[in-house]
């Protein structure tokens, strides 16, 4: 068994608006999974169904092959993009509660959660209202409240929202870490750099349908148009720009580059490989820069989307 | 898992110490108190003061209709005129002049009396002296037609109706004062039960869903486990507080009553007076007497079993309703519209209570409504120190349960859709298609 969750064909309504159409996603055990798409497409449904706040009006969903019971709630760990704790309670008493209502034993609890305020530098806390917390510090006990009983999925919705950089990294590299030691990420994020930075999966649901998923290698190798980035320094530009346009198609380029005279773009058609673009343009120009534009996650989403 | 203990004990926790609640805890029964203990003695002021009366009585036979009492002094002029006697009046600064005129008939004055002060004087003075002057009159009428006036007031007797039923159950008036008390106080009890923690529960359930901390929750519980761990809760420290306030207060009325000396019983409410006069008309000894037998034959453990399980029941019924209203809306001022429909049932209850039980407590009014769900739990309530068939009470309350159940899968579902939904407002329409989500 390879994958932690599987939806199969999952649907649901609210009245007369569909919120989910048969989507269907797999989650791979060890990964980290991006679920993309833009405001209100129902990725919030689909990990309230996976959190079972609701329930699907049909199709199913597995965790580790199995249907998802009520006890598979200690399995989960979920932080919602709507954040909240009790405002009025102290930090200690709150994340004991929470614990607790996981399946932790009270004393558990309390080791895991010295542990935590260790590690996020989280001192004397533990009689603090929330209230009483700026809001980087609130997200930081939200974060312990989402991983302290040490779930197999850990579902995050935004979850680098209100952290500045120093805490927003922190809170990364705690990802990372809990997925080394074993955990599956959920991911759902806007900020399409950090899906390039940590997805290893995604898929991506557009008005209430999935319309793309897959690893995110597989994903780019789908999207790219076979186009190449050139920089090339020759005695006459303008001569050498104008024959490679004669033969390809070319766009403009900007990118960094000491002295280069020509920058573009260039689409080849899909029989000509890049060798045959790198022969031609030897005998014209010194070659310093050539490299394959691989689609970013940005582009995939904007194009993906604009076309549905 | 069942998590329903670790919520209610959170809930029960979060509320008791929140500071607000504590502050009332021990608040209101001191504020309570010292606005007794206020009215007490401004009554008291009230009481004390002396006025004095001038009569001028043209008729020369009134006179002996006036003595002295404590509070009002009576002086008596004759031979003065009206304008003599006003000066005379302004200069002592007395209350107030009694101005009968002469007249052609002595006996027939009903024109002929009038009353002159500075401020206008209360009802109580004015029909007082109208009870002296008629009394007055009628006595000499009837002397004048030859009969003794010592004979009539010999005559005089009190009667008293021992009551006792056909199975041999002494009964009195004031065994129905005694009724009308206790029912009346379950009754009242419930219904301010009601609002004051139902308006709790409903507020924790807004600030759950405005510091969205709901999402979190309801990854890890039911819906309907943290709503009745929140009702449950809440109402366990209600209970807390209704015995804090008890204790609080009894001891409170003691130690006041005591430092000040106001007998605090002295301040008549309507229903005190009503027992003064039911008292009044039988001898002391007895009125201790019927006050025992009222006691002993008061169905006293009917009345503690069933004030549980109706209290109880009425109070989640509610408290059902209550929690669903808050899961449904954003915040407090959008509750309003709810508020309504529960409110009503609750206040006719009460009146039915207060209006049919006591004028005919096994009436078909009465009866009926002590049926009907959203009101038996009152109703009922203030019925049953009358004595109600058992299986109209078990009736009733299998009525209630199945209700209640109803109404908790009923807000359970609101519940459920509610604190998912931000920023509309709902319509009844909208809910109703809640229930089918």
């Amino acid at each position: 068994m390879n994958n932690l969750l599987v939806a199969n064909s999952v649907s649901k309504s609210f009245g007369d608006f569909k919120a989910l159409n048969e989507v269907s996603i797999a989650v791979p055990k060890g990964s980290i999974f991006g679920l993309l798409g833009p405001n209100g497409a129902g990725k919030t449904t689909l990990i309230r169904i996976i959190n079972q706040i609701t329930m699907p009006d049909s199709g199913e969903v597995l965790l580790d092959g199995l249907p998802l019971k009520p006890m598979n709630i200690r399995d989960i760990g979920y932080l919602p993009e709507e954040r909240g704790l009790y405002k009025s309670m102290k930090v200690g008493e709150q994340v004991l509660y929470l614990a607790q209502l996981k399946g932790l034993s009270k004393q558990e609890a309390r080791e895991r959660l010295k542990y935590w305020f260790d590690k996020l530098e989280i001192g004397d806390w533990w009689n603090k209202k929330i209230q009483e917390l700026s809001k980087g510090q609130a997200q930081k006990i939200q974060f312990i409240v989402t991983v302290i009983h040490r779930p197999k999925l850990l579902i995050f919705d935004e979850p680098f929202s209100g952290f500045d950089p120093i805490n927003a990294s922190l809170i990364k590299d705690e990802i990372l870490q809990l997925r080394d030691e074993g955990a599956t990420v959920i991911f759902s994020t806007h900020r399409m750099e950090s899906v390039e930075e940590l997805c290893d999966h995604i898929a991506l649901i557009h008005k209430s349908n999935k319309v793309l998923d897959g690893k995110l290698t597989d994903v780019k190798r789908q999207f790219k148009t076979n186009t190449f980035e050139v920089g090339m320094q020759s005695s006459n530009p303008e001569e050498v720009t104008r024959m490679i346009k004669e033969k390809f198609e070319v766009f403009p380029a900007t990118f960094k580059n000491l002295n280069d005279d020509i920058k573009l773009n260039i689409k080849l058609p899909q029989e000509t490989s890049s060798n045959d673009l790198l022969s031609f343009l030897t005998s014209k120009a010194e070659i310093h820069h050539f490299v394959e534009v691989i689609p970013s996650a940005n582009d995939i989403f904007i194009q993906t989307v604009k076309n549905n | 898992m069942n998590h329903l203990p670790l919520i209610i004990k959170r809930e029960y926790l979060n509320k008791v110490r929140n500071r607000s609640f504590v502050v009332m805890t021990f608040l209101s029964p001191i504020i309570m108190i010292a606005l007794v203990a206020v009215v007490a003695y401004l009554s008291q002021i009230n009481n004390d003061k002396k006025r004095t009366i001038t009569i001028l009585d043209e008729t020369r036979v009134l006179a002996e209709a006036f003595e002295n009492t404590e509070h009002t002094t009576y002086t008596i002029l004759s031979d003065t005129g009206y304008e003599t006697a006003k000066e005379l009046v302004k200069a002592k600064e007395d209350f107030g002049l009694l101005y009968i005129k002469k007249s052609s008939d002595t006996l027939n004055l009903v024109q002929s009396v009038n009353f002159y002060s500075d401020e206008s004087p209360s009802v109580s003075i004015i029909s007082n002296l109208e009870r002296r002057i008629e009394k007055r009159l009628s006595d000499i009428k009837l002397q004048n037609d030859g009969v003794d006036i010592e004979q009539i007031r010999a005559s005089k007797t009190t009667i008293n109706i021992a009551q006792e039923t056909f199975d041999g159950e002494k009964t009195s008036k004031i065994d129905s004062y005694l009724k009308l008390a206790f029912g009346g106080a379950a009754g009242y009890l419930l219904f301010m039960f009601i609002i004051i923690y139902g308006n709790m529960i409903m507020r924790s359930v807004i600030e759950e869903k405005t510091s969205r901390i709901i999402e979190v929750i309801i990854s890890s519980v039911k819906p309907i486990q943290l709503m009745m761990g929140k009702i449950i809760g809440t109402s366990l420290a209600g209970i807390t507080q209704f015995l804090i306030w008890l204790i609080l207060g009894g001891v409170l009325l003691f130690v006041v009553s005591a430092i000040f000396g106001i007998d605090l019983m002295q301040i008549q409410s309507p229903q005190q007076e009503m027992i003064n006069q039911a008292m009044a008309s039988s001898d002391a000894q007895n009125i201790a007497q019927d006050l025992i037998t009222g006691f002993v034959n008061l169905p006293i453990l009917n009345l503690c079993v069933a004030f549980l399980f109706f209290f109880i029941g009425g109070y989640l019924l509610y408290s059902s309703f209550y929690a669903a209203i808050g899961a449904a809306v954003d915040n407090e001022t959008d509750t309003q519209q709810f508020m309504m429909p529960i409110i009503m049932p609750l206040i006719l209850a009460v009146y039915v209570g207060v209006f049919t039980v006591i004028e005919d407590p096994h009436g078909t009014v009465s009866t009926i409504f002590s049926f009907i769900p959203l009101t038996s739990p009152v109703v009922m309530l203030m019925r049953i120190p009358f004595g109600v068939p058992i299986w109209q009470q078990l009736l009733s309350f299998a009525i209630l349960v199945f209700t209640f159940i109803f109404t908790v899968w009923f807000a359970a579902k609101i519940y459920r859709v509610g604190i998912l939904m931000y920023g509309k407002k709902p319509s009844y329409k909208e809910l109703f298609k809640w229930l089918r989500y």
